[in-house]
């Protein structure tokens, strides 16, 4: 083996880069008998030979991403106290822990090399990846080694952190299903227990003095699950009760009254065995079914507010021209601030020094970046596509026109809660069944034969506990959120399929919603390109990470690449280079014409493009246009038959007529601020209507959570998403009909299985009425009923997703 | 017979036992992670450079 190995090694002519495996374009770079596509990819290879850790190329094939387009970060900030205490999980003497969230772990290598991160740095103790989270906890010894250290070391090998304002609450984990673990864990327990001590009552073997030691034995067990376990339910019937009216969880705990206290009753009278069987295995199903409704994605979260887009810190500029590392929590009206390129505004501030060109697409939806002097005022959340920039901050982070939005009360509103409404008001009409029922099967028997009324009135309360109609909905919605996940469509909870069901209006955003950067089409406006002049500009356009040369590069297609000499970047304005003796620009007219049109203005009035200069001839430009995505219209066709439909956009209404074809009169409205789009919702809702809010930025933040339902798409699931009910995988946005469908037929699949849990009911009362109800029909009807509606409502969901051609299995996403 | 009420207690006392060991791995954070465990075990030990010499 070894002797194949030195073989491989020694031709270096393989077609791919031996970190990231992608194919090499252009001449490869070589380092130590292997090749690599670029500098960051060798850079890596280097620090994991170094130590002796190339088995982390071993363990998966794709273990490596490529390194080419980096953006170079900063991570002086991390040497202040008082911002590293905003991330410290923990910290004592020399010791630190800190959790760290690393985007790009993605496979077994990752996790091995992350786990012996303490080979490539003195001072790192220990670390954990949690896979699912994405994430690592770092502990250090803070003599030896610094959590800045630790972030750059992670950045070099390919890992860089992803540190926001939101700090700690991007990593924190959730205590609440700790709970719901523990009383799973003792329902459990009890139910085993007593089911197995309830065992020779079934089998009718009486043996006296067993059967009393049984009967209290069971006494004791069922307290924990009683007391415990079932602690939400009491909450929730008393609550409602308190308010006056009726939900599900009233005639739950009527049952579990009711059965405890008839059990108590015969067991301490000896006049039976009692149902504790029953109640045990009642608060085991429910609790599994609440388990299985909770759905948990690991990585996505539903609640990020404008802290998790912006950074941590920024470099503060002091009057000595000294530099500074500032929180963004601590800036104030006045500080000046150096911003760099592709480096977000943090606060409201004046431009000072430097040209700016600002991409508001996230926050305002305005879809091309704007030009602003010296003077201009700039919004907190745009990024700066240019050089650096210094401004004058004159509003707090917090009191910035976008994160003012924040401060509405529609932020405010107490979480719409778990309840399921769809249960309640069944809950309710069946509460006042099931009494009305007992009480005339009391009166009935108090007149015909009282010994039995204590007996049929009771048996009616046990067996009409809605055990199985309470299953119903968490087991069938749980299951619809599992397929939906699948599929790309992330819901936060079965609240939100219920808000899809009921939905009557959807409102959408236009930039970046409807259309997509990503998809933007590319064309070039001038004569014919020759293949030389191809050659060149996909030579030149492949050295730049810039998003608009990239989008070039790809237009272009693969071609030949040759290394231009004396490569320059300006950040903002264009790129240049000599290839073959021509010099070429490429790059904004101001930065082609700079030269022959000395007047910016005259530059300005150029069409918007990119230019092209070969030699002293512009031979034309390049135009990015937003597309839109792709199925759109019959996306729109689609619900427009099915819903009222209007388009909010932030941006100009340039391209209006594109969309008037699908949208009423009077439906489009164009410059909307993220306040405007908030009240709009809020009006709509005014008039009775349920909206449903599709969107993707910061603009949006407002109106989706005002909205019933808010919908956020995004073209990566690591990047920001704005609090919300639902993500959208963006690739998956032409199915989004065919996952509504869905989601508003699996109502009809929980009116079938109230159906058949109904007729388990009436059988059971059957028994009850009469007086005949003994523990062991009991014992069978409850579990039975529960099994069955739970298989239906599993099986019948699956088979809908499948008969509507979603797919079963996993293959796309990796364990969300 | 009295010795199935010594089973039957004994058994619940063990069962009480399985209880408290549930409980302190819940709390004490075991069920956080319940994937990246099963990737660690597959990981090989400390892989030193002169491993190939035999072969």
């Amino acid at each position: 083996m070894l002797i194949e190995q030195q073989t491989a090694q020694s031709t270096p002519s393989q077609q791919v880069c031996k970190h990231c495996k992608e194919p090499l374009e252009q001449e490869p770079i070589l380092f130590a008998d292997h090749a690599f596509c670029c500098n960051g990819c060798q850079m890596v290879y280097e620090i994991l030979h170094g130590n002796e850790l190339e088995a982390y190329y071993e363990m998966d094939q794709q273990a490596g991403r490529h390194q080419r387009h980096r953006a170079a970060v900063d991570y002086a900030f991390l040497a202040e106290p008082n911002i590293v205490d905003q991330l410290v999980d923990f910290q004592e003497a020399n010791r630190l822990k800190l959790t760290f969230l690393l985007p790009d772990i993605h496979c077994s290598s990752c996790i091995w090399l992350l786990e012996h991160l303490d080979r490539l740095q003195a001072g790192i103790i220990s670390t954990r990846v949690h896979f699912l989270k994405k994430t690592v906890s770092v502990y250090i010894d803070t003599s030896l080694t610094s959590v800045r250290q630790v972030a750059e070391l992670l950045d070099q090998i390919g890992y860089p952190p992803k540190l926001s304002l939101a700090g700690k609450n991007e990593t924190k984990t959730n205590p609440a299903n700790r709970r719901m673990a523990l009383q799973v864990g003792v329902a459990g327990f009890v139910f085993g227990n007593i089911m197995l001590l309830s065992f020779p009552d079934y089998l009718g073997l009486q043996e006296s003095g067993f059967q009393e030691l049984f009967g209290a034995l069971n006494l004791l067990l069922i307290f924990p699950a009683v007391v415990f376990s079932a602690q939400d339910y009491w909450r929730s019937a008393f609550t409602a009760l308190k308010h006056r009216h009726l939900n599900i969880d009233v005639p739950i705990v009527l049952g579990i009254i009711t059965l405890f206290g008839r059990s108590a009753y015969e067991i301490i009278s000896r006049t039976g065995a009692g149902y504790l069987d029953s109640l045990a295995g009642l608060i085991l199903f429910l609790l599994i079914g609440k388990w299985f409704q909770q759905k948990t994605y690991y990585y996505l979260s539903f609640e990020r507010d404008y802290k998790s887009y912006f950074p941590l810190a920024v470099t503060q500029l002091l009057s000595d021209g000294s530099q500074q590392q500032k929180a963004l929590d601590e800036l104030e009206e006045g500080n000046r601030i150096l911003i760099r390129n592709q480096q977000i505004i943090p606060a409201d501030a004046i431009l000072v020094k430097g040209e700016a060109l600002i991409d508001y697409s996230f926050v305002s939806g305005e879809s091309e970046s704007v030009l602003k002097q010296s003077g201009d005022k700039l919004f907190a959340g745009g990024r700066q596509m240019g050089g650096s920039i210094e401004v004058d901050i004159i509003r707090k982070v917090s009191q910035s026109y976008l994160t003012q939005l924040w401060n509405d009360a529609a932020f405010k509103k107490k979480e719409k809660g778990q309840a399921s409404q769809l249960a309640d008001r069944f809950g309710t009409w069946f509460t006042r069944i099931i009494l009305s029922i007992a009480a005339l099967t009391m009166t009935f028997w108090l007149f015909v034969d009282p010994s039995v009324a204590a007996n049929a009135t009771t048996a009616v309360l046990i067996i009409a506990c809605p055990c199985a109609i309470a299953l119903s909905i968490p087991f069938t919605f749980g299951n619809v959120l599992r397929i939906l996940s699948r599929n790309g469509l992330f819901l936060k909870n079965t609240h939100a399929i219920e808000a899809i069901q009921t939905m009557d209006t959807m409102v959408f955003d236009k930039t970046g919603t409807l259309t997509s950067a990503q998809q933007a089409k590319v064309r070039f406006i001038g004569e014919p390109l020759s293949t030389e002049q191809v050659v060149l500009i996909k030579s030149m356009v492949h050295q730049s990470s810039h998003p608009v040369s990239r989008q070039i590069s790809e237009m272009l297609g693969k071609q030949t690449i040759i290394l231009p000499d004396n490569f320059q970047e300006f950040p903002g304005k264009g790129i240049q280079g000599t290839i073959q003796g021509q010099t070429i620009q490429i790059g904004s007219a101001d930065f082609i014409y700079r030269t022959r049109l000395p007047k910016r203005e005259e530059a300005i009035k150029q069409p918007k493009g990119t230019y092209v200069k070969i030699g002293q001839m512009t031979i034309g430009y390049f135009k990015v246009q937003q597309s839109l995505r792709k199925g759109l219209s019959t996306l729109l066709l689609r619900f427009n038959k099915q819903f009222r439909l209007f388009l909010l956009s932030g941006d100009r209404n340039r391209e209006q007529a594109i969309f008037e074809p699908f949208f009423e009169k009077g439906h489009l409205q164009f410059n909307q601020s993220p306040g405007d789009k908030l009240s709009f919702i809020r009006q709509l809702q005014d008039a009775g209507h349920q909206v449903l809010m599709f969107g993707d930025g910061l603009n949006d933040a407002g109106a989706l959570k005002q909205a019933d339902v808010g919908l956020v798409i995004t073209e990566d699931i690591n990047n920001f998403t704005p609090s919300c009910d639902g993500i959208l995988e963006a690739k998956h946005f032409e199915q989004l009909p065919k996952f509504l469908d869905f989601t508003r037929l699996s109502r009809r699949l929980i009116y079938w299985s109230y159906g058949l849990a109904l007729i388990y009911n009436i059988i059971g009362l059957s028994y009850a009425v009469q007086g005949l109800l003994s523990p062991l029909i009991a014992a069978i009807l409850m579990p039975l009923s529960s099994v069955t509606i739970i298989a239906f409502g599993v099986i019948s969901s699956s088979v809908l997703a499948w008969s509507m051609g979603l797919k079963k299995d996993d293959s796309d996403h990796f364990a969300v | 017979m009295a010795i199935i009420l010594f089973l039957i207690l004994i058994s619940l006392v063990i069962a009480l036992g399985f209880l408290a060991s549930f409980f302190w791995a819940v709390k004490s954070g075991q069920y956080e992670d319940d994937y990246t465990p099963s990737v660690r075990i597959l990981f090989e030990d400390n892989q030193k450079p002169n491993k190939n010499t035999d072969l």
